[in-house]
């Protein structure tokens, strides 16, 4: 089973569900970070990095003698990476989406792909659970890419067959999370009871929805604000699946990098419950198509 | 003498100078033997999702234009002019198309040697 | 014209909540959410849209199936994998990057590409001043572009009023969106907390205003939560020469500010509005006009 956790709001919490889902899972899962802008996963986890690698995109590179200039690269470059001004011709590497249009379509086959660095990939252990996370190169904007590839690492056979994967997503609800939560058998919105906490998990459903995919809600902080997001759930048929008090105490574990199902005592019990939740919810036929017009 | 194009908001020398380069509205080619001119549309660079710059100037380039006077160029646009030869000359936004070329023929528009816009990736 | 832009790295420092309290605190200026796939600024300063406008960015191609051959040309050559069946084959929007590689190979001349509605923005009034903000639908292409089109708005309204100063509610991150917030702005300002997320992501944002060349300062909110970490960030951007602004510690009145559509500084007592008040000052003084020597290095 692939379980994302993700949210349409930043800082309601993923990386804290994610961490202690991965520490009470009944068997040792593959904890991935694909939150690639701003990976904090790690920060937790702790884990041993025993790999390291460069992850890239392909580019063009052009053969300046074999080009006629006949501009066909250029004219269906939908991201203006390739220019002809003149008789000059000039790429612009941190423009190109990768896709390879330029190369396929050269009659002259005067373009070859080359490479540029989006981050990298590393992995490693945490305990008994395996960990993967992409980080992006600063400066670098694309980040699906680099999702794409990290997602790839997993289906690679590095020994993660088998396990249950849990996945961070990134916040928001373009196309770097819906690119997160695209291949999980279960999303998990991590929320918290705010104007914007309901704001932003309302824009999460409406985009998760026609993906089809069985969802659920964790709420965070769950007495610091209103019942509206109960209200909410409610009326769209979202499930409820736990509810992390606000205490001082997982405040402070949090803040200095501690898993809070490990370090405060009521907690672990708390996501054993949600374990147990998401797998039931596993097996329950999705009714996320009904809300998408919600 | 080379031919001056120059990013404008309208069809005619009376038009403004369009100060964007790369979102211009369009481009003025000026003969300055002549004062015979024409204009270029450059209305599919205004809509471009990314590369504006790069597309306005693989526009100019295939006027045969070798001097640009403009507003702001970001730094792609820029290295892509440069490596057609074109010189360009920028911050003669707040005129009319005929008053920047006027000026540039009395030699009062320095030519720019790095780009005036950072660019915002538009 | 400057403009000061608000950032996290991180959600949920507080990073809206403070932008708001700004712009309350704030004279004369023009309002920008510029994060336009989550955008929350607009439940505390309920802005009444005055115009909407569509967003269209990019392209999407969609097989016709009554004109498709099946020979599978398309789905060999997408390297998004987004070419999905084959009987008829479907092109799933989510996985489309918009190339146009598939609609150029296609032998049968089937695939169409069409422009994409994937947003709208808004001008707006909002009891501070007028405001500029989008909402990307959901699950479109995060488009930077949509970013570079509101400060570019923004920009306009505020020459056309004569007002000199903008204010914006970054996104989160420091992908495309970020970086389209960031570049060409006259000062970033970074929300952080003093937690390990919180510091790692602060780090991340600063070496891209860095990148960037944007002068930045750093404010922590929250800053009772840890003792340690928060003095840690302290130092830190004293070791890196970055303008400390203040600090504030965790308060609940956010919430409920909030929760009525306030900002903190009209909800709160005296004592919050005045350190409010105190780090927004230290941000104008930050921000005001550099030197012509050091503008020139810049650019």
């Amino acid at each position: 089973m692939i379980v994302a956790v993700a949210s349409g709001k930043g800082g309601t919490g993923k990386t804290t569900v994610s961490a202690s889902l991965a520490s009470v899972w009944p068997s040792p899962v593959v904890a991935v970070d694909l939150d690639v802008e701003e990976p904090n996963l790690h920060l937790f986890m702790n884990p041993d990095i025993s790999a390291q690698d460069p992850s890239y995109i392909e580019i063009p590179e052009i053969d300046d003698e074999k080009c006629t200039r006949c501009r066909a690269c250029t004219d269906i470059c939908q991201f203006k990476a390739i220019g002809i001004f003149g008789e000059v011709v000039m790429t612009f590497p941190e423009m190109c989406h990768g896709c390879g249009a330029c190369w396929t379509i050269c009659p002259e086959k005067a373009i070859t792909p080359g490479k540029r660095e989006l981050g990298q990939i590393l992995s490693g252990r945490s305990g008994p659970s395996a960990f993967v996370m992409g980080r992006l190169r600063v400066g670098e904007a694309m980040s699906p890419p680099l999702m794409r590839d990290v997602k790839r690492h997993l289906n690679s056979g590095n020994g993660y067959a088998d396990r249950d994967i849990i996945i961070d997503a990134p916040p928001g609800v373009s196309c770097p999370a819906i690119n997160a939560v695209m291949d999980a058998d279960v999303i998990v919105l991590v929320t918290e009871p705010t104007p914007f906490g309901l704001y932003d998990l309302a824009l999460a459903q409406q985009a998760f929805a026609p993906l089809g995919k069985p969802m659920g809600v964790v709420i965070n902080r769950a007495d610091i604000g209103t019942r509206d997001v109960y209200d909410h759930c409610q009326k769209t048929g979202l499930t409820i699946l736990a509810e992390i008090p606000y205490q001082r105490d997982i405040a402070e574990a949090y803040a200095k990098g501690q898993i809070i199902a490990a370090a405060v005592p009521s907690m672990r019990a708390l996501f054993e419950t949600l374990v147990g939740q998401i797998k039931t919810l596993h097996g329950q036929p999705s009714m996320a198509r009904e809300v998408k017009h919600a | 003498m080379e031919k001056i194009a120059v990013s404008s908001e309208g069809p005619d020398m009376d038009a403004r100078v369009d100060p964007r380069f790369g979102r211009a509205a369009g481009f003025i080619i000026i003969d300055p033997d002549t004062m015979a001119f024409e204009y270029v549309d450059n209305g599919s660079s205004q809509v471009m999702a990314q590369g504006a710059g790069i597309q306005a100037a693989e526009i100019v380039a295939a006027t045969g234009a070798r001097v640009l006077l403009t507003g702001f160029v970001g730094p792609k646009a820029f290295q892509a002019l440069n490596a057609a030869g074109i010189t360009i000359g920028q911050n003669v936004d707040n005129l009319t198309v005929r008053e920047a070329v006027q000026r540039f023929q009395a030699g009062d528009v320095p030519v720019a040697d790095a780009p005036n816009s950072r660019g915002h990736r538009s | 014209m400057r403009e000061i832009l608000i950032l996290s790295g991180k959600g949920g420092t507080g990073k809206t909540s403070l932008t708001a309290a700004f712009a309350h605190l704030a004279s004369g200026l023009i309002i920008c959410d510029l994060d336009v796939d989550a955008p929350d600024l607009h439940l505390i300063l309920q802005p009444e849209k005055l115009e909407t406008e569509h967003f269209l960015s990019g392209h999407e191609a969609i097989i016709r199936p009554d004109d498709c051959e099946r020979c599978g040309q398309c789905a060999d050559a997408c390297r998004y994998d987004a070419i999905q069946g084959e009987d008829p084959p479907v092109i799933n929007p989510l996985k489309c990057e918009g190339c146009k590689l598939c609609v150029e190979i296609c032998p049968a001349k089937a695939i169409d590409f069409e422009l994409n509605h994937c947003g709208d923005w808004y001008r707006s009034t909002s009891r501070f001043g007028p405001m500029v903000h989008a909402q990307l639908f959901p699950a479109e292409e995060n488009s930077g572009r949509l970013v570079a089109l509101l400060r570019q708005q923004a920009r306009a309204m505020a020459e056309a009023k004569g007002l000199d100063l903008i204010l914006s509610d970054g996104p989160p991150g420091i992908g495309c969106p970020v970086i389209s917030a960031l570049s060409g702005t006259d000062l970033a300002i970074i929300v952080t907390e003093p937690t390990v997320s919180g510091r790692h992501d602060l780090e991340r944002v600063l070496e891209l205003c860095k990148h960037f060349k944007i002068p930045a300062g750093v404010i922590i909110n929250k800053c009772d939560l840890n003792q340690e970490q928060a003095e840690g960030i302290e130092a830190y951007c004293e070791k890196h020469q970055l303008s400390f602004i203040g600090k504030l510690p965790h308060l609940t009145a956010f919430t409920e500010a909030m929760i009525r559509g306030l900002t903190i500084t009209e909800f709160s007592s005296n004592g919050v509005r005045e350190s409010i008040k105190t780090i927004w000052d230290n941000i104008l003084k930050l921000a005001a006009p550099k030197p012509v020597l050091d503008r020139a290095a810049d650019d």
